[in-house]
């Protein structure tokens, strides 16, 4: 097994520190989205593990991130296919009733503040590491559900009608909250990140 | 309708289900007048692109703290 991991190692460049703290990044990434140490812990396990057999399907050190937190999108996924709750009609306007007040007016019309604007080429952020940590900072804003939605949606993949079971809401809730998560998410990239002048 | 807010509640959904055939009039109906929904719609394609390459970013040394946002 030492033998097996030291060839990993040299075969990754990583030192062990560093994979450490790959599999610690791996580790909170999972438990963000499942809300369960245990089952985070085995979807981190698995995609470690189906990233060691095929070792040699990438190239080069940012591709190994890349790919590797690619699996564990996948692992996360199948997971998430396996719950099923229970269904129920759910109150959303506790989740967050201002959100709309603060974006549009009495007649449905953007507010003068909440108009948006045109955004610099978000094709030049991909690479840079701060457009990340702002997108990160924005989504840990979003109330819980929304977040959680989100990202099934947009981070894993998942189709609506595998989301509605695992989160158990009805499809109507789904859109209510992928509309809310995307209009806040919009203005807090904008405000932050992809205003022209800043 | 209610017509910007409407029209970005149809551009979301339109990324999870196929509008219907009145749905989708009133939408272009309202994004030949409105430049802020045409952006709204430009930026949610662009919401989804960065999601899929979404990788969380290498830890970085002391002192260099995370971003920080305004809720």
């Amino acid at each position: 097994m030492a033998h097996q991991s030291r060839r990993t190692l040299d075969h990754w460049q990583l030192t062990p520190d560093e994979l450490a703290a790959l599999r610690g990044q791996m580790l909170r990434f999972a438990r963000v989205q499942l809300r369960d140490p245990d089952l985070a812990e085995d979807a981190v396990q698995e995609a470690l593990a189906g990233a060691l057999r095929n070792r040699d399907s990438f190239a080069g050190r940012a591709a190994l991130r890349t790919w590797i937190f690619g699996i564990l999108k996948h692992k996360i996924a199948d997971t998430l296919r396996q719950q099923s709750r229970v269904v129920t009609e759910t109150a959303l306007d506790d989740d967050d009733s201002e959100c709309l007040a603060r974006l549009f007016d009495s007649n449905g019309y953007w507010l003068p503040e909440a108009r948006p604007q045109v955004w610099r080429n978000p094709d030049v952020s991909l690479e840079d590491r701060r457009f990340w940590e702002v997108f990160e900072a924005c989504l840990e804003h979003l109330p819980g559900r929304q977040a959680r939605v989100f990202m099934m949606r947009e981070f894993l993949g998942l189709e609506s009608a595998e989301i509605c079971k695992a989160a158990g809401i009805t499809l109507t809730n789904l859109h209510v909250l992928l509309h809310r998560a995307r209009l806040r998410l919009r203005a807090c990239l904008e405000q932050h990140w992809f205003a022209e002048e800043r | 309708m209610k017509h910007c807010e409407q029209s970005t509640r149809l551009l979301s959904e339109a990324m999870e289900r196929p509008l219907a055939r009145g749905e989708r009039l009133a939408l272009r109906w309202h994004l030949m007048m409105c430049g802020a929904c045409r952006r709204f719609e430009r930026q949610l394609g662009w919401l989804r692109w960065l999601a899929e390459r979404y990788v969380p970013p290498e830890p970085v040394a002391v002192g260099d703290g995370p971003a920080r946002v305004r809720p």
